[in-house]
């Protein structure tokens, strides 16, 4: 790699490697290595294609890009020109691929993307529902690209934007640019990127900075990490574009430690970007210098944090520190520091290139461009996406998300991860930018987006986000420190069954309190998940205090647990699996003793046949204008908790439950009843003390006459044993 | 490591030029711990020594910086590090479940190590392959779709390992 001496030679080599692409009929296959596809066997893949190539002597070129988007279907790859889009390719498929499209130039067709086994299969990428909403600038690259050879990126307009300003842009023209595009940071805050970079511009100092913040630490989001991994030099160019605007030399970028790939094609893209003479000295023969070094994080979710960050990159404990001064006037060892997300950045080369008004006309008036979101949890396709903000969650969840898994009906989704909220049904149609989601007490956060279905539970949902927090909280500050933990503890109490009147007051009550009284952006956004989870699903939370259930069956120690026996087919699973002994068998089914029962969820999560039903506790009822008087229910009851009782109309005779602690709500009494005279329900406080006085409704059990009388009747008519009844009874 | 080749000036990268001679020790503080790691798998008393004489800087400086981030680690750690992710779509589509096998299977904790070495249970957030949740990582590799098969495979090989 020879260097570039001036603007001119980075010109002519670009129309140079563009004449070379447009000329070459090599066929290129472009094979997805992402963090997702690596995982299922992409490299594989790759090493196939370049073995079997080199035996057949195919000249075909195999480029190992980064994340292409629809990681659920990988490994992925494209072949060019054709533009055949295969998923899931296995290596042992490679063959089929060379045989048909690379020599025969028609599609392995059961690689194709199809919608579901019986649907049409689609041949080419942006046909594909998934990314036909999708509009791709930040990820102008990803996955079409090389991210290790600075060759492919120049070639697609790379660097265009450094060669347009050192040519004939003065830094106030690119500020001026920067501030006309409306661009806002995409590190969470939405923090107008024009105002920062003239803050730190107009900065007293000599020596000036700027920080890529790739510290990504949110846990359900992948976005920068893909950025990084697949388009590193979009995130070198933006910040040389930010330096020559604010005038500074170094610049760092601060990647999280747990993305080992992402460092190491960043490492490749500094040193190549160096070898070509556009980072260090004299940039291009300009006389303009700068240089970006690597900092690793350790695995502290608050050094995201622009100012912890900096207390990070100085050697300390990563506190944050009190703004102001911002770190714009005095950041890293007390210099003007710009710094921006790397996703901001990388959309920098392209608002120079194509200009402000071009970048405004997508999106919306206050939220101009794209977002890039990680779109996961319970839809047909995750992965990830990049739509004009604006767009509604209806949108991204079904035409680009393909859905709910399984037809389910969709619940609730979270934006913003610790520092977002769940937003419920009636907000689908919702546009996505930073004012309307803050607006419902939700974020745009970092973009990360995962979708519930019926089986979540929100509760469950705060309280995983908040245990996050609490773990990463730095401690500096009280209320952000034990308040989350009081918070949590109030949670934890609440699903497992011992939630109390007044917990959702205390819960808002602290909440508030965090958020007021703590310093960095952690603590004030950390309350919002169970905040928003009050606002949007009160009424689950309601259940859970005073039902004591968790309709959604996912919190665990909440809730009666019985066996429904018109379902169960007697595997005896739960028997075996229960630890506490609590599953019982009769000759004729299993139910659960729920004084021994912890409400561990082992029997209903092994059942086969969910027969296991979790919910309020139910008994049976009789409906006497039903019921026959056939006593089928009595021989059905599978602890002989049922008799016949004389009622006080003549010759009438009813099932009747003596004692209702006997019963275990296997439903048999109700599954065989054929005119519906029995059925399971919810009984009140008062229905239970009739229970015990015998009074079934509109008729009255002869209380005079002691039941013995028509228990003879009733064993004669089961063929049970009088005496066995009594003991079961009592 | 050998700490006495490390030369400090360089190191720190250009900035050094304009930074104090306390500022740029500091700053390769963080940097020089991943290093000593990485050639020990963990931070040692006696490297730990060596690094503070090396930046001049005391040792119980060191170790209040070294204890504040998760992944310096203090003890020796097992020859397979398993991670499970307990990011948000791990979480939703049962990472607990599959975490709670593992402790009890292995008989170690989170952040433990079992007895014989063999693996080190951790925790991580998200490893940015949700589609394939729960996801499971072992040492470099990354495990998809693990509450099935994969698991099982995963789970023989470390008992071989332990013998
Ligand atoms: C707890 C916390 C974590 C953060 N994590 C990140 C992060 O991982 N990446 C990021 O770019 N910004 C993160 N931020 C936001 C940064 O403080 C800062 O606002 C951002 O990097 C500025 O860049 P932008 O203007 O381009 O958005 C975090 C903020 C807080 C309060
Ligand atoms: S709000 Fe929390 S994380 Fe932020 S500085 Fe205070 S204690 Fe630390
Ligand atoms: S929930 Fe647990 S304790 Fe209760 S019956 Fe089922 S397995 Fe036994
Ligand atoms: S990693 Fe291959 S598509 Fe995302
Ligand atoms: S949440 Fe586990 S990989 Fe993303």
């Amino acid at each position: 790699m020879e260097s570039l001496k001036s603007i001119e030679e980075l010109r002519t080599l670009r129309a140079n490697l563009k004449k070379n692409t447009d000329n070459s009929s090599r066929k290129t296959v472009k094979v997805c290595c992402g963090t997702a596809c690596s995982a299922m066997g992409a490299r594989k893949v790759v090493s196939a294609f370049e073995e079997r190539a080199a035996d057949s002597r195919k000249d075909i070129e195999v480029i190992k890009t980064g994340c292409q988007g629809l990681c659920q279907k990988g490994p992925v790859l494209m072949v060019e020109p054709h533009g055949y889009f295969y998923q899931k390719v296995s290596h042992t498929r490679v063959r089929e691929i060379l045989s048909k499209t690379i020599s025969a130039d028609a599609p392995v067709r059961r690689l194709l993307y199809r919608e579901s086994v019986s649907d049409d299969p689609i041949e080419k990428m942006d046909e594909i529902p998934f990314y036909e909403k999708q509009v791709r600038m930040v990820l102008r690259n990803n996955g079409l690209i090389d991210p290790c050879n600075i060759y492919h990126y120049i070639a697609r307009d790379g660097y265009s934007a450094v060669e347009k300003i050192l040519a004939d842009m003065s830094p106030e023209e690119v500020l001026n640019e920067i501030k006309e595009s409306g661009l806002r940071g995409r590190g969470g805050a939405g923090f107008p990127t024009g105002e920062k970079w003239e803050v730190a511009r107009n900065a007293p100092g000599r020596i000036k900075l700027v920080i890529a913040n790739g510290d990504e630490g949110d846990p359900g989001a992948f976005m920068d990490r893909s950025l990084m991994e697949g388009d590193p030099q979009s995130i070198l160019e933006g910040m040389i574009i930010c330096a020559y605007t604010v005038g500074a030399s170094y610049g760092f970028i601060y990647v999280r430690h747990e993305y080992p790939l992402a460092v190491k094609n960043l490492r490749v893209a500094i040193r190549q970007a160096e070898q070509l003479g556009l980072l260090g000295d004299n940039i291009l023969g300009t006389g303009f210098s700068f240089t970006v070094d690597i900092r690793e994080g350790a695995g502290a979710f608050v050094c995201g944090e622009e100012t912890a960050l900096i207390s990070s990159i100085e050697g300390e404990r990563g506190f944050p520190r009190p703004r102001p001064p911002y770190p714009a006037i005095s950041g890293l060892w007390e210099m003007p520091t710009v710094i921006n997300n790397v996703e901001t950045l990388s959309q920098i080369p392209l608002i120079i290139l194509k200009g402000a008004e071009y970048y405004r006309s997508i999106g919306t008036e206050t939220s101009p461009g794209t977002k890039v979101f990680a779109l996961t949890g319970k839809v047909v396709n995750t992965g990830l996406i990049e739509v004009p903000m604006g767009i509604t969650l209806r949108e991204i969840i079904f035409d680009i998300g393909g859905g709910i898994i399984g037809g389910k009906r969709f619940k609730a989704v979270q934006t913003g991860g610790p520092s977002g909220g769940c937003l419920s049904e009636e907000h689908l149609d919702l546009p996505v930018d930073f004012d309307s989601l803050a607006e419902v007490g939700s974020m745009m956060g970092s973009g990360g987006m995962v979708v519930m279905d019926e089986d979540n539970c929100m509760l469950d949902i705060a309280k995983f986000f908040l245990s996050f927090t609490q773990k990463e909280s730095c401690g500096k500050c009280p209320p952000c420190r034990i308040g989350t933990y009081q918070m949590l503890q109030i949670l934890e109490k609440i699903t497992s069954g011992y939630g109390e009147e007044g917990d959702i007051d205390r819960l808002e009550a602290i909440g508030n309190i965090v958020k007021k009284g703590s310093l960095c952006g952690l603590g004030q956004t950390a309350p919002n998940p169970v905040l928003s989870t009050i606002r949007h699903f009160r009424e689950e939370y309601e259940e859970h205090i005073n039902d004591k259930i968790c309709k959604a069956n996912v919190c665990t120690g909440i809730g009666v647990y019985r066996i429904e026996g018109s379902e169960c087919f007697l595997c005896g699973l739960c028997k075996e699996v229960c630890a506490h002994d609590a599953v019982k068998e009769t000759i004729t089914g299993f139910y659960i003793e729920t004084d021994y029962c912890t409400k561990c969820k082992a029997c209903y999560t092994i059942c086969p046949v969910k027969a296991v039903k979790i919910g309020k506790e139910v008994l049976p009822w009789v409906i006497p204008e039903q019921c026959e008087g056939c006593s089928d229910c009595v021989d059905a009851c599978i602890v002989h908790g049922l008799k016949m009782y004389k009622t006080s109309k003549e010759g009438i005779f009813l099932p009747w439950l003596e004692d209702p602690d006997i019963c275990v709500s296997c439903g048999k009494c109700a599954a065989v009843c054929a005119t519906g005279g029995i059925i399971l329900t919810i009984h009140t406080e008062d229905a239970k003390e009739r229970f015990l006085h015998k009074r079934p409704l509109g008729l009255k059990v002869d209380e005079k006459e002691p039941p013995d009388t028509c228990e003879e009747e009733a064993a004669e008519q089961t063929g049970t044993n009088a005496t066995d009844n009594e003991a079961t009874t009592r | 490591m050998d700490m006495d080749r490390i030369d400090l000036d360089s190191e720190i990268g250009r900035i050094g030029a304009h930074i104090g001679a306390q500022d740029r020790r500091r700053g390769l503080l963080i940097p020089l711990l991943h290093k000593i790691q990485e050639d020990y798998g963990y931070l040692s008393g006696e490297a730990l020594e060596r690094l503070s004489k090396k930046l001049e800087m005391p040792l119980s400086e060191i170790y209040s910086v070294a204890s504040f981030y998760h992944q310096f680690y203090f003890t020796p750690r097992g020859r397979k590090i398993v991670r499970v992710c307990m990011g948000t779509a791990c979480h939703v589509r049962g990472a607990g479940k599959l975490l709670d096998n593992l402790q009890q299977r292995f008989n170690v904790g989170i952040g433990e190590t079992t007895e014989d070495m063999a693996m080190t249970l951790e925790t991580v957030g998200c490893v940015g392959c949700c589609g394939l949740a729960p996801v499971i990582t072992v040492n470099e590799d990354i495990l998809g779709e693990a509450g099935s098969k994969n698991l099982e495979l995963l789970l023989e090989s470390i008992e071989e390992d332990q013998g």
